[in-house]
């Protein structure tokens, strides 16, 4: 099962109300490389991935989690102060007008999430690399996000993030060369 | 949002420090499992995580629920404020 701990993993602050970065934000939100994505594929690979990796899968799939509400906290308060003309000014008047400042699984241009976004293929080499690419695409759209950014309270925290993805397909290389390795003594006998 | 006191967020932050070695030292440890001093130094912090915890909720109510923490009367795990309020 999870437990919830009523914290988040690393403080989020920002600077002032901004509702276009939250638009910006919102892609690691409901986007493809998204936090929810990250979450939803490692915890779903688990249950066919070989022993050796499950603990791995578990604990960066249960920390994404921690990441997605970091996410919706910047989101929340990026946007909490903001009237509907400031929303509408950056780009989320289509947002507002189904959703109010409801946060919703969407990327920046509003598309909502899909489980297309994820992959599970049965294969731990083939699962395993897809985890690397997302990591990788993940850290690259949080820089995206950082240039996007002037708030220096913001980015505080979006550097953090972009900081776990590396470590996290640091890890996913390590388990593909643990896999590789199992394979090979196989093979011997 | 409600007014929390500094104290708060101090606590908050010890906990949150260690907490991020403890990600971390998992994390590595799921790929390096007989590095007796990254073990060593998890459970070490492992134990500093529990007083930690239990300073933070003797003045600031339950972490965590289900058992795993105590609750104060009348039952506090609701009380505001939540993560993204402070």
């Amino acid at each position: 099962m999870w437990l919830y701990e009523k914290k988040l993993q690393y403080p989020v602050r920002v600077s002032t109300c901004n509702p276009m970065l939250a638009k910006f934000l919102i892609e690691q939100y409901g986007g493809a490389d998204g936090e929810l994505s990250a979450a939803l594929r490692y915890l779903n690979q688990r249950y066919s991935i070989p022993d050796k990796v499950i603990g791995l899968l578990t604990d960066i799939g249960t920390e994404e989690f921690a990441h997605l509400e970091m996410i919706a906290t910047m989101v929340y308060k990026l946007t909490k102060d903001a009237t509907p003309e400031q929303l509408k000014a950056a780009g989320l008047g289509d947002h507002y007008a189904n959703h109010d400042k409801a946060l919703y699984y969407h990327d920046a241009s509003g598309v909502p999430w899909t489980a297309s976004y994820i992959q599970a293929k049965g294969d731990p080499i083939a699962d395993l690399y897809e985890d690397i690419a997302a990591e990788e695409k993940a850290r690259a759209t949080y820089q995206w996000i950082i240039n996007l950014s002037d708030d220096p309270d913001l980015n505080d925290g979006l550097r953090f993030l972009r900081e776990r993805e590396i470590v996290h397909s640091q890890r996913f290389r390590e388990a593909v060369e643990i896999l590789k390795e199992e394979q090979g003594k196989k093979k011997i006998f | 949002m409600k007014q929390v006191p500094a104290e708060y967020y101090q606590l908050m932050e010890q906990l949150q420090a260690v907490d991020f070695v403890l990600v971390e030292l998992s994390l590595y440890l799921n790929t390096h499992n007989d590095d007796l001093d990254a073990i060593n130094q998890f459970n070490h912090y492992a134990k500093e995580r529990k007083k930690l915890k239990k300073a933070f909720e003797s003045q600031f109510g339950p972490l965590q629920q289900f058992g795993n923490s105590f609750s104060a009367y009348p039952w506090n795990w609701d009380d505001a404020p939540w993560p993204w309020q402070v």
